[in-house]
């Protein structure tokens, strides 16, 4: 047994780091916050040029292949770095929810998802963290109607993933234009599609939904994990740097206790999303219960750190200059997409038996 | 990342656990009905003391990570006692077995684990808690003994104990962390006088411990005169590796989920509400945080940050656990001392009171984010206030 990355990993993750700097540095984060462009096929393109887009993918479908901690490792390096991507829609939960699709889907989409050249949506807000000012969907004799809230990487994508109000998973080819959400992270693009008699395929059984649901919260963790991360390495940088009263400020214990209470929350919760993804593929019956902790204590983690490192920063952190809010942001965005802590812990309670039936 | 068992693991475990079944006569409520008896088969087994070689009384196997995991997870899912875990067992004897004398070694470590030598520790005076370096309890050469004048504050079980390892000041004249001397001491020596101290949680769990002209031999300091610092430091490592086990926290989280299900309120039980639900949840994923960042710790090799904030957060949590216990119990978690509506004799509170000691004790928690601070985020120490004597 040995609860650490392997060599393989480790370069995996740094690789992804060294593509990041190149192809999404914080002045190319910026232009795409701006809002002027609703994708970024440049980072993406260039992500794929190490195989990213098809990680999960099987190899004869022209992908890596790997896991999802693999996958969550890429996740934290993008978290890290406040990418612009469709990762979470395309390269992870549309190739999972492929699994669950007939060869004939798969041959279809898995190539071209794994070379980047397509991208893929997916609309699961509605049946994994409920239904607001109602939207929902409903599939009758293979045509989908309704709304659907949320939906993750949908511009640019010409093929959704869609689970409508019964939980049933669907593949949706040419999908309608999406509509804009304007979130707090102006980072990534979540959007509103409306459907009106969309052609749909059924795609594998009911448990996808619950496959997928687990997968999105190690994503949405290991994000997190990432971003926080990076907030930590920043306000520790500042605070060796940064002098008043003579000294530099991580000096006073005001100070760096601060940055040690952050450490202090990040080492755990990075083995607890280490172990939730690997669980994912190699414990199932304890996929649940882990993601859900990953995702909701990261959730509070995550905010602690966010707060905490602006604080740290002083009048400097909460400028646009800086930018460190595109960090906050992040992990403020994480927090809520696809369930609130309070709403996934709930379901943490559920699948070991605490709550009554 | 492989966590999967071996075939070889896999009989190891079946093994412990097939040990735990032929001998759960032998405890009761997580307690050994003759904790001696006890030791001695754990011993002869390889569950304590595994790794202590054999010539000075241990199981003597190899260091093995998984295989101590393993042990402990059979023991936790069996609600067995772990054997003895005290001061002696777990600081003292790593210490010897790293820097005493082979004579120190054959005499001491034997009857330290069979049960046989209590030991106390003598660290913490009433002027050197955090500050531990600034110790004032002097010893003076006369002849081959040293004589032992001062006073030490803290030490658990030091009315129990027929030892002591203490640390005092052989070098009166030399820079503060290079006149210390790790000197072991017999409790019955003429001149120590041991003095309960009562806290919080109504019981004497630690003492004062006066010395007055206490006659012991130069033989017994341990690591050689001068270098005690250097030995303690070794010993703490040990404490602060004990004081965070995530074993222990486990343990006492399922404890927690046991009362929830199974207490009532109205005829509700306490897991149905919500509100301590949730609660109880917030917690669960920081044991299981703690739980793994453990098992990453004892195999990754870049885990140093991981292992720096193990006491920190391992001691808050084992007190947020028992804060929750007491709040899902209500009025009934005011009980204490005895009574028809007691639960868990107290334990909860009691737990909950002593846990703040422990987040004081071994390097205070302000002490432990210096540590992280410093040595684990290369942050730059406090500068010294200039202090007039």
């Amino acid at each position: 047994m040995r609860f650490a990355l392997s060599e393989d990993q480790r370069l995996l993750q740094d690789s992804v780091v060294r593509a990041l700097a190149a192809f999404a540095p914080l002045e190319r984060v910026r232009r795409f916050a701006d809002q002027e462009e609703s994708s970024a096929p440049d980072i993406w393109q260039g992500l794929a040029e190490m195989g990213l887009p098809g990680l999960l993918i099987p190899e004869e479908h022209g992908g890596l292949g790997l896991s999802l901690l693999d996958a969550a490792l890429a996740a934290e390096a993008l978290g890290a770095a406040v990418a612009p991507t469709p990762f979470l829609g395309s390269a992870v939960l549309a190739p999972l929810a492929l699994r669950g699709g007939t060869p004939e889907q798969q041959a279809r989409w898995l190539p071209r998802l794994a070379s980047g050249e397509t991208t893929a949506g997916v609309a699961i807000s509605e049946a994994v963290a409920g239904a607001r000012d109602g939207a929902g969907l409903t599939a009758d004799g293979g045509r989908l109607s309704g709304r659907a809230l949320f939906v993750i990487d949908a511009p640019g994508a010409d093929l959704l993933i869609v689970a409508d109000r019964t939980g049933a998973l669907h593949l949706v080819e040419a999908p309608p234009a999406p509509q804009a959400m304007r979130t707090i992270d102006d980072t990534r693009r979540l959007s509103e599609v409306v459907f009106e008699q969309v052609a749909a395929e059924p795609l594998g059984g009911n448990e996808g939904l619950d496959r997928l649901r687990d997968a999105a919260w190690v994503m949405l963790a290991a994000d997190t994990l990432g971003a926080g991360q990076a907030m930590l390495d920043k306000a520790v940088a500042y605070a060796k740097e940064r002098r008043q009263f003579g000294r530099v400020i991580g000096s006073f214990q005001a100070v760096k206790h601060l940055c040690a209470e952050m450490a202090a929350e990040l080492e755990p919760a990075r083995a607890l999303v280490w172990y939730a993804a690997y669980a994912f593929d190699h414990a199932p019956e304890e996929s649940t219960v882990t993601a859900a902790h990953a995702k909701a204590h990261l959730s509070e983690i995550g905010r602690f750190v966010a707060r905490t490192s602006t604080e740290v920063h002083g009048g400097i952190g909460i400028t646009d200059l800086l930018g460190l809010h595109y960090w906050f942001k992040r992990i403020g965005l994480n927090r809520q997409l696809l369930g609130g802590p309070e709403r996934v812990r709930e379901a943490a309670a559920r699948a070991q038996g605490l709550v009554a039936a | 990342m492989d966590l999967r068992l071996t075939p070889e693991m896999a009989a190891f475990r079946d093994e412990v656990r097939g040990f735990l079944t032929a001998h759960a006569d032998a405890y009761e409520a997580g307690q050994a009905k003759d904790p001696m008896a006890w030791q001695r088969l754990l011993i002869e087994h390889g569950y304590a003391a595994r790794t202590i070689p054999r010539e000075y009384g241990g199981y003597g196997a190899e260091p093995d990570v998984l295989k101590a995991r393993i042990i402990a997870e059979a023991f936790i899912a069996a609600g067995a006692p772990r054997g003895i875990a005290n001061q002696g067992v777990s600081m003292l004897v790593p210490t010897l077995l790293e820097v005493g004398s082979e004579g120190q070694k054959r005499r001491w470590i034997g009857p330290t684990l069979r049960g046989e030598v209590v030991w106390c520790q003598g660290y913490s005076e009433p002027g050197a808690g955090s500050d531990l370096a600034s110790l004032q309890t002097k010893a003076l050469e006369d002849g081959d003994d040293f004589v032992i004048s001062g006073s030490k504050i803290w030490t658990s079980t030091a009315q129990h104990a027929q030892m002591m390892f203490c640390l005092v000041r052989t070098e009166p004249d030399a820079p503060k962390h290079e006149g210390i001397s790790y000197v072991l001491i017999p409790m019955d020596t003429p001149g120590i006088e041991v003095r309960p101290l009562k806290t919080m949680t109504g019981h004497a769990e630690f003492n004062e411990v006066f010395f007055t002209d206490v006659r012991v031999p130069q033989a017994n300091v341990v690591g050689g005169r001068g270098r005690g610092w250097f030995v303690a430091n070794t010993t703490l490592k040990h404490e602060r590796g004990m004081l965070g086990d995530p074993n222990a926290t486990e343990a006492r989280l399922n404890a927690l989920i046991q009362l929830m299900r199974e207490e009532t309120v109205d005829g509700e039980r306490i897991v149905d509400n919500p509100v301590f639900r949730d609660r109880l949840m917030q917690l669960q994923a920081r044991v299981m945080a703690m739980k793994f960042n453990g098992l990453r710790v004892m195999t990754d090799e870049t885990a140093g940050l991981a292992r720096l904030i193990v006491k920190l957060q391992g001691c808050e949590l084992n007190h947020q656990v028992a804060a929750l216990a007491i709040d899902a119990l209500g009025e009934l978690g005011i009980l204490y001392h005895d009574g028809p509506h007691l639960r868990a004799r107290g334990g909860w509170q009691r737990n909950y009171m002593f846990d703040l000691g422990l987040i004081i004790g071994g390097g205070t928690a302000q002490i432990q984010k210096n540590i992280i601070a410093e040595r684990g985020l290369g942050l730059p120490r406090e500068p010294s206030a200039k202090v007039t004597a």
